[in-house]
């Protein structure tokens, strides 16, 4: 059986799927239990489950993130939503200091199996500090596994393995797409992979890499390539940033030959900066074209008046592919 | 291991139930009656001075809802019903002093003279609405909370090493007491003795999750003994009550009497932010309409000032006309300005542009294409 949800729907319901199974697991954050979330991921739910599983927490991401550990070093599988993705950044210290390195620092003894979830990215017309994307600090810590789907099927079955996978994984939920569409999406458990990249088109020029709320960026863009110039971009959903999918990015270049990597990160020490030395390392003599990177600039976010000019647009994307297809 | 009982005899001892509700600081009663000894204080202009801008703020609020409402602004956050506690309190400070304020303390900011149109143009995504006037010590509204007091904790310091008798005001809800940077900055506070005031609004909620949620203490005054400084909760729909609280905190600050903490005690009437139901997380109506019986700082205000013959109906209607006209000549202001350019993400990010962004700006200039 299927239903069609939203992306937001799919996460209640994998979260929903999981309190029922696994008495282990607990949904914990900022305005989570009564008010149902924000963006209502967690609607209903304290409802279902009672406060002692669904639970609002006092407004402190280090305590969030803290005590989540303390619980998952205790055999529970807490599930912290930080409200927006920048609001993490008083509960860093535990992130980076403490979850990341609990299986290393005890060697094996203790993990921290806890999932964080967090909307983020521009794109919604958000005040300040409310778009940010902050992938590549994560991805850039040992540790952590770092997701990201796209789609509501994905989100459904990366969450579910989220919760049932022994690291701590951040889990980033493109806010831009929450709401953006529906997807038939099988009822009750299934898990889709926290390590495999997907690859949406077929493709022959160029390889087309985003993930997030850049994947139907990236497919427009691919779209329009096809309609003006006749050519094939290969657009791949990375969907798990840490790990990066090795073997499908690579053996895609090999066919293709190209690369473009869209991300709305900023550029500088970006994940496309990461991509990019993986095909320099291991591809180069595949390459026929230098690769591209097309993403946000190295601003902060800028007030929501502007913020689309900050992102990627598909025409930026499309000149991206332009300029690497038209190389040689 | 001790007896309970020995241990409840050591002097050392606290208990949680030591811990309850302070009372509140309160000058004026819901029905407008005062104290007249503390009353005295306060001169008739001062108290005319704050009704009028309670109320010029409150119909300012409004506007801007029903700015959003049509389309016009992005997300707001309202802060009708906490109009005393934030004009009481900024009418005290001196030009020279630091203001902290939050998402929604544009009432506290306005009344210290932050223009209207810059407000209108903040809620816009103008990058102006960033923008303070030269003469004024403001910071642009803080987003993550409770960061901004240790912020106030050094504007403070550095008026100590310069001995300047400077004064740091911080604005904060009762969800920013759960956060550690408001123990950092109370700590610091204490141990060196800083000029900095720290104005707890206490609405009772942040977002959905009620004080109860934020704090097992019924108060927040009372953590200030625990830092070594001074606490005092005051009845924060009583503009009277926070200004003289304010004022004392504001004039032993100046006078090297170091740090106070007030919490005063509010209500927001409305939502969190136009993208907030409140009715998932209370009982709006019943609330809403209590409060402004009860609790509503500009009918006490003016309740207070029509039983000393300082208002009437016909200095209301006035007052709300010349207002009217502000707002709506503010916001005319506000649209008749361009709106911001997207090539305006590239200035001010360093003291001076480095080449990657040149080359990155130039992209945008040119269409933003590669
Ligand atoms: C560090 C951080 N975490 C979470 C948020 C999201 N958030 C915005 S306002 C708010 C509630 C704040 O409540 P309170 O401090 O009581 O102030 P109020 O909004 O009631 O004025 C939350 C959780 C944030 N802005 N910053």
């Amino acid at each position: 059986m299927t239903r069609m949800l939203n992306m937001v729907q799919a996460i209640r319901d994998a979260l929903d799927v999981k309190l029922a199974e696994d008495n282990r697991v607990l949904v914990l954050g900022e305005d989570v239990g009564v008010n149902g979330g924000v963006f209502r991921a967690t609607d209903g739910l304290q409802d279902k489950y009672g406060p002692e599983r669904v639970i609002d927490t006092p407004l402190a991401e280090s305590g969030i993130i803290g005590s989540s550990i303390g619980l998952a070093l205790n055999g529970f599988r807490p599930v912290a939503e930080i409200q927006f993705l920048a609001f993490i950044f008083p509960g860093l210290e535990q992130v980076f200091a403490h979850a990341a390195r609990m299986r290393y620092r005890t060697r094996g003894r203790f993990t921290a199996p806890l999932v964080i979830r967090a909307p983020y990215g521009a794109g919604i017309r958000g005040p300040e500090l409310h778009s940010e994307s902050l992938e590549s600090l994560f991805a850039h810590t040992p540790g952590l596994r770092v997701v990201a789907p796209s789609n509501p099927y994905d989100a459904k079955g990366m969450l579910i393995s989220a919760m049932e996978v022994d690291d701590p994984v951040i889990f980033l939920e493109p806010t831009r797409l929450y709401r953006a569409g529906t997807r038939d999406v099988p009822e009750g458990s299934y898990r889709v992979s926290l390590e495999k990249a997907e690859r949406l088109t077929e493709g022959r020029d160029v390889s087309l890499f985003a993930w997030g709320a850049m994947v139907p960026v990236a497919l427009r863009a691919a779209e329009q390539l096809e309609k003006e110039q006749g050519l094939s971009a290969e657009v791949i959903d990375l969907r798990s940033l840490m790990p990066l999918d090795k073997e499908t990015i690579l053996s895609s270049v090999e066919k293709t030959g190209r690369a473009v990597i869209v991300h709305e990160a900023h550029q500088t020490a970006g994940l496309g900066a990461e991509i990019a030395a993986l095909l320099a390392d291991e591809a180069v003599w595949c390459l026929r074209a230098p690769i591209k990177r097309v993403a946000g600039f190295d601003v902060p976010v800028p007030p929501f008046s502007v913020e689309d000019a900050y992102l990627p647009t598909t025409e930026r994307v499309l000149a991206g592919l332009k300029e690497v297809v038209m190389a040689e | 291991m001790l007896a309970e009982n020995e241990l409840l005899q050591h002097p050392g001892f606290t208990s949680a139930a030591e811990l309850t509700a302070l009372p509140a600081l309160r000058v004026v009663q819901p029905d407008g009656q005062a104290n007249e000894e503390l009353l005295s204080r306060v001169s008739d202009e001062e108290l005319i001075a704050m009704y009028q801008q309670m109320l010029r703020v409150r119909l300012f609020d409004r506007k801007c809802i029903a700015l959003q409402r049509q389309g016009k602004m992005g997300t707001y956050a309202p802060f009708e019903g906490q109009e005393a506690a934030q004009v009481a309190s900024a009418v005290c400070l001196a030009n020279k002093d630091w203001m902290f304020p939050t998402y929604r303390d544009h009432a506290a900011a306005m009344t210290r003279g932050l223009p209207m149109q810059t407000v209108y143009r903040y809620w816009m995504g103008q990058m102006d609405g960033f923008s303070v006037p030269d003469e004024l010590n403001i910071l642009p509204p803080c987003v993550p909370i409770a960061t901004h007091l240790l912020h106030g904790v050094g504007a403070a310091w550095a008026a100590r090493l310069r001995d300047e008798d400077t004064v740091s005001f911080c604005y904060f809800g009762d969800g920013a007491t759960s956060e550690g940077d408001f123990h950092e900055a109370l700590n610091f506070a204490g141990v060196f003795h800083l000029p900095v005031v720290f104005f707890c609004q206490n609405n009772g909620f942040a977002i959905s999750v009620p004080f109860a949620r934020q704090s097992a203490s019924p108060t927040i005054a009372k953590r200030a003994s625990a830092y070594g400084m001074d606490g005092i909760r005051v009845d924060g729909n009583d503009a009277v009550a926070v200004y003289l609280a304010c004022q004392t905190a504001i004039h032993k600050a100046r006078n090297g009497g170091g740090p106070t903490l007030i919490e005063a005690v509010t209500q927001r009437f409305g939502a969190h932010t136009t993208a907030d139901d409140p009715t998932r997380y209370r009982d709006q109506a019943a609330m809403n309409e209590e409060w402004r019986r009860e609790r509503d700082a500009v009918q006490r205000l003016r309740l207070l000032l029509t039983s000393k013959g300082l208002w009437d109906d016909n200095r209301e209607e006035q007052w709300i006309a010349k207002v009217g006209n502000e707002l709506v000549n503010a916001w005319e202001e506000a649209v008749a300005k361009p709106f911001s350019e997207p090539i305006e993400m590239f200035d001010h990010v360093y003291s001076k542009m480095p080449a990657h962004l040149e080359e990155q700006k130039k992209l945008l200039a040119g269409g933003g294409l590669a």
